[in-house]
Formats: structure tokens, sequence, C-alpha cells
């Protein structure tokens, strides 16, 4: 009994602790609309989280997912500029942003051999740039409310829960899709063992290029999605989606994916998800200012690193 | 033979969780005298070496260095104490020096703090002389620039740089051809004639006839046998494995399982390569010989597409065939079991199940599912392993729990998933013990059997003459003789360096 409690993965009893403790001192979580606008506020980071992991699960990191969601809701903004009409196109053309973005991110790491965390890099220095020069700087037009549906409309008098934010639906949704592809597919299987050890995968023949490909197409469209809902509730900004790709990858540690490849599943990824954002809540709850969040994301992601550490030893033996 | 033993270990018990790795062993050596410790793998020998350098703490057992009870916790503790393992995987930095990975972390200062480069090259090369002049390189030698038999000397440099008076070493043999290997012989009847006591671990019998003074054999933990001398080789054997093997080699292929050719070179050729002209046929086995660098590794690499014939054709079973990339040689056909397991071959993080099911994976539709794949199912894969007795505590574990046997047999179901007409060995038996050995010989001449056109590329020459049906020699990327079943091991040398030597003399 005790060796199958140590099986567990332990972010998921760190988020229960965590709960517990932000229930304790807010009983308002305990209710529905508690809850669910937890769970809306964590949807953007549970869903670039998971898209983060192909990348990471592959052997690499996926720097420019943040730069990608700012690009996302300024370019949206602009192409709309408040005709309803166009949101429908408009989602569809930050899709393919998306695809282009992951496959240019893949064919510079496999074709011209640059280690992923500087082709990522450059790719979000660039998008950022493009962001800025699009704007001129400040935010322009606005988005319809067609497309802030996603981010901000709230399904009411739903049975048992009241309220279900539309985007905890895309979260589900998305994030299944995307357990299943890692999870229960060729593919994934294909992608963790490329991670595990790429000269071995390909000579069993696992084809990389192509493999990789997907790994970054995923991230990149799991940013625009991220970004789809941010604009929904948090507006235009031109500095909505810094930082997120940090918090992505924290996320992914926290859940025991193992940076450089192989190991990492999409449900603790998830969970490390809503610990990081649990862990905002509870620090906004007991007053603590922004600055102080940052502190505490950079401790936990180098405790999660080596706890990780840690526990692979153990059980190594 | 306690008054003169260096050090000795005395009734050291280590569990693992779930496992007694090892059961009450007592192990010791004397001044001036090689040791062998053989067994197969899994049997204890490594874990003993590293309760003796610290690496693991024995849950019972003493052990006495020089007479005096000590407890490593670490190793650098047994390092400073004289006491040096030297593993099959090198622990040196390849763009350093000689001389700086000699003295890694503890580099000679002068008064003011500074590294001393100069005295540091003048201790290494100090110690240099101690191998004579066969070590052909100096204190500023790139590590990465030296071939692996260097690299081990730089090793065993590093030992005596320490003034190890136990010298462990670990399979040394391994990844070496056999002019290699003599001058490691050597080396290693210096060590012994210097008064220092060296623990041999090997499954190679002919090392152990030439070097040994004692032979102890470990099974299952326990130590099955202590000889003090080198007794006759099935002794040995029989010890190890529990029972008598038997026939070592599975017999030739007679002249009606031999069939039609299936893979077909002319003219193939690369940087490396000249004028294969090569024909594999279905139901034979063929050995490729020749000194270290002749091209027969460059040859598997080339068939299986990882680094292409630049010239020439290739056909499989009359078909033309482009092979310029391994999954293409897969889909022609054409399987490759690769000479490094840990590098080349195994996923080490995943499951069993995982590595045997990845070619599979890799060649059916990538959103089906990973369990009922076009090519394979779980189930099948499951009953090869079942047929080859993987031994695991389940197929779920993560194949680096495994000894290096059972890693083997999963890459071989690996490749048998996909139901290859040519299935290419590199080196399929390195690191693998004496029992394992047999089975997978046997494994070979079965895939031969059931239609397959087998090559093998050792450089355990016995094993190749052993296994072959035929064997073809390659010097200086050429195929440059041919012999038949039976060949003596004398004239395939021959044939191996005449060549070779003669392109020197000339």
């Amino acid at each position: 009994m005790i060796e199958r409690l140590k099986q567990i993965n332990p972010v998921f009893l760190v988020l229960a602790l965590l709960f517990v403790a932000i229930a304790i001192l807010s009983p308002y979580f305990l209710q529905p609309t508690g809850y669910m606008n937890f769970l809306k506020r964590a949807a953007p980071i549970a869903i670039l989280a998971v898209g983060q992991l192909y990348v990471i699960n592959s052997g690499g990191f996926d720097l420019s997912a943040g730069a990608l969601v700012t690009l996302t809701v300024i370019g949206s903004s602009i192409l709309l500029d408040g005709d309803a009409s166009a949101t429908w196109w408009v989602v569809l053309v930050m899709l393919g942003v998306g695809v282009i973005v992951g496959t240019a991110n893949a064919l510079v790491v496999s074709w011209l051999k640059v280690p992923s965390i500087i082709a990522t890099l450059g790719m979000m220095i660039t998008l950022s740039g493009v962001a800025l020069t699009w704007s001129g700087g400040a935010p322009r037009g606005y988005l319809p409310e067609n497309f802030r549906f996603f981010g901000r409309y709230l399904i009411k008098d739903v049975p048992l829960i009241k309220i279900l934010p539309v985007a905890v639906i895309v979260m589900v949704i998305v994030c299944a899709g995307m357990w299943w592809l890692m999870h229960r597919t060729n593919y994934g299987k294909r992608l963790i063992a490329m991670g595990d050890n790429p000269k071995a995968a390909l000579l069993a023949g696992v084809p990389l290029t192509e493999t990789r490909i997907i790994a970054f197409v995923v991230s990149s469209v799991s940013a625009v999605i991220a970004g789809i809902l941010l604009g929904g509730f948090a507006g235009v900004s031109t500095d909505v989606g810094v930082g997120l790709e940090l918090q992505a990858i924290t996320a992914a540690v926290i859940g025991g994916a193992q940076l450089l490849g192989g190991r990492g599943t999409v449900g603790a990824t998830i969970a490390g998800a809503l610990v990081l954002q649990a862990m905002f809540t509870l620090l906004n709850i007991l007053g603590f200012p922004k600055p102080i969040r940052d502190v505490v994301q950079g401790l936990i992601l180098i405790s999660a690193v080596v706890i990780a550490g840690y526990r692979r030893r153990r059980s190594g033996g | 033979m306690t008054g003169d033993a260096i050090f000795e270990m005395k009734g050291i018990t280590k569990v693992f969780p779930g496992i007694k790795a090892l059961d009450s062993v007592s192990f010791s050596a004397r001044a001036g005298e090689v040791h062998a410790l053989v067994g197969e793998n899994g049997a204890g020998k490594s874990t003993l070496m590293k309760v003796l350098s610290g690496v693991y703490q024995a849950e019972e057992g003493e052990i006495f260095l020089r007479g005096r009870k000590v407890r490593f916790q670490h190793p650098l503790e047994s390092l400073t104490q004289g006491v040096s393992v030297i593993y099959q995987e090198f622990s040196l930095l390849p763009d350093r020096t000689v001389a700086e990975n000699i003295f890694l972390g503890r580099e000679p200062t002068n008064r003011f703090g500074i590294l001393d480069a100069a005295r540091m090259r003048r201790e290494t090369r100090n110690v240099l002389a101690l191998f004579g002049d066969r070590h052909r390189f100096g204190p500023d030698t790139l590590v990465s620039d030296l071939d692996v038999a260097q690299q081990q000397m730089v090793e065993i440099a590093k030992a005596l740089s320490l003034n190890a008076q136990v010298i462990v070493m670990d399979e040394p043999t391994a990844a070496l051809n056999d002019a290699e290997c003599d001058l490691l012989f050597q080396l290693v009847e210096d060590l012994r004639g210097q008064g220092r006591s060296i623990v041999y671990i090997t499954h190679r019998m002919r090392e152990i006839r030439r070097l040994a003074d004692r032979v102890t054999v470990i099974k299952d933990g326990k130590v099955a046998a202590a000889f003090d001398d080198v007794p006759e080789t099935g002794q040995i054997v029989e010890a190890m494995v529990g029972r008598d093997i038997g026939h070592f080699y599975p017999d030739p292929a007679t002249s009606d399982e031999v069939g039609a050719p299936v893979l077909t070179v002319h003219g193939g050729g690369n940087a490396r390569l000249f004028d294969i002209d090569l024909e594999l046929c279905a139901g034979q086995i063929t050995g490729f010989a020749g000194v270290q660098g002749a091209g027969r590794t460059a040859l598997a690499l080339a068939l299986f597409g990882a680094e292409p014939f630049e010239t020439g054709t290739v056909s499989v079973e009359g078909q033309p065939v482009s092979l310029t990339s391994p999954r293409k040689a897969a889909k022609a056909g054409i399987a490759m079991l690769p000479g490094d397991r840990k590098a080349e071959g195994l996923m080490l993080m995943q499951s069993v199940r995982d590595n045997g099911m990845i070619s599979a994976r890799a060649f059916s539709n990538p959103l089906g599912a990973p369990n009922n794949t076009s090519v394979a199912t779980l189930d099948q894969m499951d009953k090869l392993f079942d047929a080859f007795d993987l031994r695991a505590a389940n197929y779920e574990v993560e194949i680096q729990s495994l000894s290096g046997g059972n890693q083997q047999k999963a890459i071989v179901a690996r490749w048998l998933s996909l139901a290859p007409k040519v299935l290419i060995f590199v080196e399929p038996t390195r690191g693998i013990d004496v029992n394992t050995k047999a089975v997978i010989y046997a494994q070979m001449r079965s895939l031969a059997q059931d239609g397959a056109a087998v090559m093998a590329i050792s450089s355990d020459l016995p094993e190749v003459l052993g296994i072959s049906d035929r064997v073809l020699v390659m010097s200086d990327g050429k195929i440059v003789a041919e012999f038949g079943y039976g060949a003596s091991e004398t004239e395939v040398m021959h044939a191996a360096t005449e060549a070779h030597l003669g392109l020197e003399t000339s």
C-alpha cells in the first residue's frame, strides 16, 4: 500500500494540499463560481503547458509560445477591429499562423541543426518584433463579443455546478485531444522514444523530422488557442503573453516531465499548471504583490527539478 | 591466505528493493595477482565491485584493506586509499588533454594557487613511462584524438597516478580488437609484476586462461565456485551457468537451407567503402571479419542507410532500392541491430514493451492505437519476448533495469516485428554472458532458417567463424577474401592483415 502511494506523482498531492489551503483561507473558493473561475483562469496556462510538453518530450524547448500568444491577441484585434462577422476566418488565420510558426521552429532545429532553445528564442524575439511593429507599440482595434466568447462567456444555470465557463470546455476538449495524441497513438510513442534517445529512434525507423514538426506545431497551435482565450477574458494588451512560455515549462516540470525528453505525461502536466495557478491564487489571497509570484515560481521550478531527480535516484536503486 | 591479501571482503550482503543482489559473498586479492571475477550478467559482479569502491554500502559484511577494516561511503574515499575501478564506460572528457584528464579535480598548483601545467605534464609523462613506449600519445594529446584502447590506457594511467594498489577492470576488452587486446594483456601483466592486485571481470575464457592466477565465479549473488588456480574452461562455464551448455554454436546451414540471393550490391562505394560487390542469400549467415577500421561497420551502416552508398546499386529480391535513410532501408526489408546497444539501440527510460514495439509503431498509421498496430500487436510482442525467454520482473519495467542479454533480446524482437528479409547484427554479443550468447547464436540461426539473410559483424573472430556459413574478409574498405564454413582463425587473420601490411610497406 505504501509502495503504491510512493508511485503516485507527488504533484497530485501538492495540488490537493493547495486546494485545502485555499479553501480554508477563502471559503468562496468552494462555491461553484469560485472554483469555476479558478479553472477558467487556469485554462490558458494548462493548454500552453500541455503543448509545451510535446516539445519537452521530444527533447527540446519552445520559448516562442508566449510571444505567439501576444501576436495572436494583437493580430486578432487589428484584423477584426470589432467586426464580428470576421471572427471565424480570423481564428482560422491565427491557427494557420500557429502551424507555420511551429513548422518553422521544427525545420530550423531539424535541417539547420540549431538547438531548439536557440531556434525558439530567435522565433520569440522575431514574433515580439512583429507584434510590436504591427500594433505600433500600443494596442489598436478591439475584439468583438463573439471572439471574446471563448475566453469570457459563462454558461449559466448548469445543474450541480451552476456555471460553466466556455474556456473550461475549450480546455477539456483541447487537453483531451492532446492527451489522446500523446498517450493513445503511435505518434505519441514515437515522440517519447525520440526524446529518450534520438539516435536509437532514428535507427528503429522513427521519422524524426516529421515527428518534431508535429510536436512544435501542437505547441504553437496550443499557444494560439491560449491567446484566443486570454484575449477573451483579459482583453488586448501588448504584454499579455510575456513570460507565459516559462510558466508553461514550469508547469510541465512540476508535473514531472523530464527536461531533454523521454518522460512526461499530459495528466501530470495539467496538474502542474493547476498547482502553479493555485499557488498564484494563494499568494493573491495572502495579499502578496505580483513580483513575489515570480520569486515563488522560480523557487518551485528549481524545487520540482530537485525533487524529481531525487525520486528518480531513489526508484532507480 | 588472509595474511598477504591486499583487500578482503567477508560475507558481503547487499539488498536492493525486492532483490538480494549479493548474498554473503567473500572475495579477496593478493599483491601481484590477477583475480578473474566471472559470472553471467546480473550475477552481481559489478555490484560487488561497487561495494568495494564505496558506490554502494553493504547491509552486512566487512571489508579489510591491508588488514585494516574500512567502510567507504563514497568512491572518492576508496580512490584515495588505492582502490581504482575502470568501468566499461570511460569517464574521460573528450575535449581535454590526457594530462588534464588524469589530474582532473586534483590539478597540481604552485605556491600562488595557480595551475602548475609543467608539473602536471611531467607527472603524466612519468606515469605513461610505466607503459614503456606502447601508448603512442603524450600528455598534451586530446582525448578525442585517441582510439578506444588508448583511452583505456588513460584510465589506467589515472589509476596509476593515484598509486592504486587494487585495480578493478570491468570487461576491459569489450571494445578492443585483437591487437589492442594483446597490448592490454601486456599492460595487465606489467601491473601484476609491479605488485599491484588486479580484479579482472570478463566473459571471455581465452583471457582468463591468458591472465588469471585465480578465478571466482559468481552466480545469482552468491559465490558459485572459487578456484585457487585456473581450472578447465568447462569447469568455469559449468559453475557460471549451473549446467553443461552443450553445443555453443549452432550447426551451419545445409545446402538446401540456403536459398536465392536476397540482397545484391554492385560497385557500392562511399568515403569509407570501395567497389563493394556483395550477395547475401536467404537462409545463410554471412560473417564479416577484418581489423578495426577495415570497413565492416561502414558496410553495415551503408546497407542500413545510416551512412549511405554514394555509388553503385543495391537491390533486394531483384528490386532496385534506394537506401538513403534507415527508414528507407527498413521499408526495403533491411534491419540492423546496432553495436552500441545503449547509445544506438535502447530508449532507456521506456518500458521493455515500448522498446520492442517502437519499430512497429514507426511503420504504421501515426494516429493508430500503439498496442494494436497494423504491423504487430502487443500480444504478439509479448509472445516474442516469451519465446526468447526474455527475463524481466515484468514487461512494463524500464529497459535499463535489464541485463545486456535481455536488452538485446528486446531489440531483436523489435526488428522481427517487421519481418525483415535481411538482418544485420553488429557486435551481437558485446557485453553478454556466455549462456545468453548461445541463445543469441541459436536465434540468429533460426532466423536464417526462417528464410532471412543474416549478416554478422563482430570483432570476436572465433565468434564470426563459429556462427557463419561463409566469411567475407574486409580490409581498407574492400572485400578482400571469402572463406567457407570451417575456416581457421589463422588463415582469416592472414587475409585480414595481408593487404593492410602490403600497403604499409609499399
